[in-house]
């Protein structure tokens, strides 16, 4: 099981949260304008590295708020957590 | 020495066709671009052992009772070439038609199941509506008392469904390709690919040289995004570890393969006695081919509530495999945007019972260009018209 350090709560099991996906995904400013191509590229493509990535999560079990995460999917280790209102650090 | 298998080939400098990956899927489409279109220039690559993916690691659970008529055509072309498959390859591969049993536990998916199996009719595929009775005539292990939280409403039941022993069906189209010419290159890393003109891909870098080719083809599951990144090309897949685990050996307790969604496990006893069990990804993307333990608890406690008798079983062994997860639960086959590049991935959880459907229609692809008429819908094209083939209800428990 993952230990995920809330940028609230600390250190906490994985149990307590649901997962968000890719991080930084922002929905279209003019959705009105897009096309087909970009629809589908916003809703269904996202990045699938192996390596580190940010993501993001939610304590849902704890202080319900959303947070984001550099993670390391090639080994799952959970290299950093911030806030949304923190600027995304730089991936290793 | 012992009798090999199949060739250890060195790689050509080139080839008609390049498959990348010597899982189920990747030898299937290799043996079938031999056995049906006469290609046998062909080589299959292989970063790791072959059969060492997720063809050692899934539950072997094979069945086509999908819901749309898309999916229901694929999946039963499969289990047709299934039922012929130890004929076609003379191989034992300890293909059992159990039947499977997909258990219903509340209203809404009762309603499901039905609906699916007049689906499932429609499309000639055999389906049948069992009562909780019928449940526990058919197994009687299973707990069918209102005693569950979520007691047993009724299940779909394909008599035809049922498992086979994955590592022989690898093996077995291993040799069969090797036989009929095809180069099999296992250790063999693609870390790049040889671009042409407009940017047509006409062969791999690889940790074991340059292989030139016509046409290369993505098999790679949980990898695929991974190798496409190295051409720019973005797919709708995502990564997760698929954990299943086994028990250690005991006398035959069930002889059907039995999945819950609502429970939330699904579970068949293989030939030598160890109790196969799965259930769902871990939520996260990854690649590491372990998942988190309280996975693998959640399972074994819907496994007990189901089934009080596996209260005694002792795990013996767990593992997780990477599975190609797409929006819709449907795998991409077909052309990609980049010539001379074809994709076979996005088969999630549930590409086993697949492989020699999945092949068979690949290999057409890279033979002809074109996507054999039972794969067109499951374009990558999909994603941008929006004609997805939702196939989360069918794709059952795993999702």
């Amino acid at each position: 099981m993952l230990q995920i350090p809330c940028p609230w709560c600390g250190p906490r099991d994985e149990v307590e949260f649901r997962y968000g996906g890719q991080a930084h995904v922002a929905y279209p400013e003019d959705p009105a304008a897009l096309s087909d191509d970009d629809w589908g590229a916003f809703l269904f493509f996202r990045d699938n590295p192996k390596g580190p990535w940010r993501e993001r999560w939610v304590h849902v079990a704890g202080c319900r708020r959303w947070f984001n995460a550099v993670r390391d999917t090639a080994t799952h280790r959970l290299i950093t957590t911030y806030r949304l209102d923190e600027p995304p650090p730089e991936l290793p | 020495m012992a009798e090999r298998y199949w060739r250890a080939a060195a790689p050509k400098a080139s080839y008609e066709v390049v498959i990348v990956g010597a899982g189920g899927h990747g030898l299937a489409t290799a043996y079938y671009l031999a056995r049906n279109h006469g290609i046998t220039d062909v080589c299959v690559v292989e970063k790791g052992w072959l059969g060492g993916g997720n063809m050692a690691r899934n539950t072997t659970i094979i069945r086509s009772n999908y819901l749309w008529d898309e999916s229901a055509a694929i999946y039963e072309h499969a289990l047709r070439l299934w039922e012929g498959l130890e004929a076609e390859l003379d191989a034992d591969l300890q293909f059992s038609q159990r039947g499977v049993m997909n258990l219903a536990h509340g209203l809404q998916e009762v309603r499901a199941g039905v609906r699916r199996v007049e689906a499932n009719r429609l499309n000639g595929i055999d389906a049948e509506w069992l009562t909780p009775e019928q449940v526990h005539e058919r197994c009687p292990i299973i707990d069918t008392s209102p005693r569950l939280r979520y007691p047993v409403l009724g299940a779909t039941f394909q008599p035809r469904g049922g498992v086979a022993r994955h590592d022989k069906v690898a093996w077995a189209y291993a040799t069969r390709a090797s036989e009929l010419g095809v180069d099999i290159v296992e250790h063999c890393e693609v870390r790049g690919f040889v671009r042409g003109p407009g940017g047509r891909v006409e062969g791999v870098e690889t940790t074991r040289g340059r292989i030139l080719a016509g046409r290369v083809g993505l098999v790679a599951a949980g990898h695929t995004s991974v190798l496409a990144s190295l051409v720019g090309l973005r797919l709708p897949l995502q990564s997760h570890p698929l954990q299943a685990l086994v028990s250690v050996l005991y006398e035959p307790v069930l002889d059907t393969v039995v999945m819950s969604n609502a429970i939330h496990v699904y579970v068949s006893q293989a030939d030598k006695g160890e109790l196969v069990m799965g259930a769902g990804i871990d939520a996260y993307n990854g690649y590491a081919q372990r998942g988190s333990f309280h996975v693998i608890e959640h399972q074994l406690a819907a496994a007990v509530e189901l089934f009080p008798i596996f209260a005694h079983a002792k795990v013996l062994r767990t593992w997780a495999g990477i599975v190609d997860v797409c929006p819709d639960a449907s795998p991409i086959i077909g052309p990609t945007p980049i010539d001379g590049l074809f994709l076979n991935c996005g088969w999630g959880t549930g590409g086993f019972k697949a492989t020699p459907g999945s092949g068979w229609v690949f290999a057409e692809t890279l033979a002809t260009g074109r996507p054999h008429p039972l794969a067109a819908a499951f374009g990558l094209d999909r994603f941008t018209s929006g004609a997805l083939i939702d196939e989360h209800g069918a794709a059952a428990v795993a999702h």
